[in-house]
């Protein structure tokens, strides 16, 4: 037998105050075992499920579509700014040209939000913040990435049920709304809530991508990581901005008449 | 003498004690006598000497847990005005007063400003933090490590399981099981050995299982409060690309 199984077994039997006996190699080799079933068990009582797989495709749902769609929606406002009713309308037609869109919708906008938001809202219950202690700025990221995401989730039921809820209850149509943002925007409590909605969800979207990078091993350094978040500082930046000018924009003139022909203020 | 000089100066501190570990905590105050280049150790032997507070009032003497006083053991992590850190390193001359001692509210206390730290080392068991040799034969010398490499390595060697990242992360808490920052680095220092890759995945699949990596979520606390300056969320980033890795390699059966 070996050295080393010797070396355990005289120190074994030191312990047991019993002579050591080659042939208890084996169970020797079945003690060890034991020890190792037994430093796994003491952690078994809470270590239940596997939340890894979870968190990954609460990860990647954030990036593929959440960020996608975003990005794409910033686009579509942004038309209200650079053509007014007539340029948004197409590009909200443009959309709704897209073959089997009420799919996609579901697919790629729908299950993804609903998954992403009730297991981030789990993962935003399962966190203390302790900014008070540690006041540093990814810590402060930390704390608003869980703050701004249970205000973006709130953000979106409200802002789905305004605009896209009412055209699925046949309310409106899809043509109509610019006038239903018209007269959104032009509400003031609803400005500054769509304000604080809008802040939110880009922050949540600027700095989710920045822990995106990390979380799948990209940005790995702390140089990598330092110069990413620099990139998604200045992504959260002109998102919000262009967001924020196309509320502007909805608040015109333009949208004005749009708007006049509806009485959507019932729904809001 | 020295210790006349200043004889009229004070250390002022404060206290959160607790007799049992299931018992109510409480605050006493003690004002000691200043000498040169005290830490809070030291501090604390003064009051073990005379367990007298402020109030003048007889007391039972602070307990606390320490060894090494040179930063290597990780016994005396405490809150020290707050921060957790050792209390060897903590030097009085440098402390705002009155000076605040706490337990690390992260672990179960024993008494006073001891407190368990045994979910760390189940965390090492549970990881396989070593490298096994053990066999039938003499397996003969391992390979040999790249000298590169083994300088980071030797920076992630100086964990010494305090439990300040633990109690600096805001993910470990008793609503999840994250097995936290310490217990990850030492998987990535394991996984670099040249002996101690041969079981990398077996590693890997235990942090990809409950409480495992998938419980950081990029505070970075760690990272400051480590009294070693161990680089915990770049070993944290490192991992999950190699989790990551490991689960596309498993899919596609590679």
């Amino acid at each position: 037998m070996t050295k080393l199984c010797h070396g355990v077994g005289v120190f074994v039997d030191a312990l047991w105050g019993q002579e050591y006996n080659e042939r208890r190699c084996l169970p020797m080799y079945e003690f060890v075992q034991h020890l190792h079933v037994q430093s796994g068990k003491e952690n078994t009582n809470v270590m239940k499920g596997n939340s890894y797989y979870a968190r990954r495709i609460h990860s990647l749902l954030g990036v593929i579509p959440l960020s996608l769609f975003i990005i794409s929606h910033m686009l579509t406002n942004f038309a209200a700014v650079e053509g007014g009713p007539e340029r948004f309308n197409s590009a909200v037609s443009l959309i709704n040209s897209l073959p089997m869109v009420w799919l996609v919708e579901l697919v790629f906008i729908f299950l993804p939000l609903l998954f992403h938001g009730i297991y981030g809202l789990y993962i935003a219950y399962q966190s203390n913040s302790n900014t008070g202690q540690f006041s540093y700025g990814r810590n402060w990221a930390f704390t608003m990435q869980r703050i701004t995401g249970v205000i973006t989730f709130i953000f979106i039921v409200w802002h789905v049920y305004q605009t896209r809820f009412q055209v699925a209850i046949g309310e409106v149509s899809h043509e109509e709304l610019g006038g239903v943002m018209h007269l959104i925007s032009v509400n003031t409590v609803f400005f500054v809530l769509y304000t604080i909605g809008v802040i939110a969800a880009v922050f949540h979207f600027a700095n989710g991508m920045w822990a995106f990078l990390v979380s799948w091993g990209i940005t790995v350094g702390p140089r990598a990581q330092r110069i990413s978040s620099y990139v998604w500082m200045v992504v959260f930046v002109i998102v919000t901005a262009m967001f924020m000018m196309s509320l502007a924009a909805f608040r015109g003139d333009e949208f004005k008449e749009a708007a006049a022909a509806l009485d959507i203020i019932r729904h809001v | 003498m020295a210790d006349a000089a200043v004889a009229n100066k004070t250390v002022k501190l404060e206290i959160t004690r607790q007799d049992k570990p299931d018992s109510q905590p409480y605050t006493e105050t003690f004002e000691i006598p200043y000498r040169a280049n005290m830490n809070v150790i030291s501090a604390l032997m003064e009051i073990q000497r005379n367990p007298t507070t402020a109030g003048g009032q007889s007391t039972s003497p602070v307990c606390w847990d320490s060894n090494c006083l040179e930063e290597v053991c990780g016994a005396c992590s405490m809150l020290v005005n707050g921060k957790p850190r050792q209390a060897c390193t903590a030097l009085i001359d440098k402390l705002e007063q009155p000076i605040k001692l706490a337990p690390m509210k992260t672990f179960p206390i024993v008494r006073d400003l001891i407190v368990n730290r045994e979910r760390m080392f189940g965390a090492l068991k549970r990881v396989k933090a070593w490298i096994p040799i053990d066999g039938t034969y003499d397996l003969g010398p391992g390979p040999r490590m790249n000298e590169a490499k083994r300088q980071w390595a030797y920076e992630l060697s100086k964990c010494m399981t305090c439990g300040v990242c633990l109690e600096a992360c805001p993910n470990v808490n008793d609503r999840t099981s994250f097995i936290g920052p310490a217990a990850l680095s030492q998987v990535r220092l394991f996984n670099a050995h040249p002996t101690g890759e041969m079981n990398k995945d077996e590693r890997l699949e235990t942090l990809m299982s409950d409480g495992g990596i998938e419980g950081c979520g990029n505070s970075q606390n760690c990272v400051r409060a480590c009294p070693k300056g161990i680089p915990l969320t770049t070993s944290i980033a490192a991992l999950n690309k190699d989790t990551t890795k490991h689960m596309f390699k498993k899919w596609l059966g590679m």
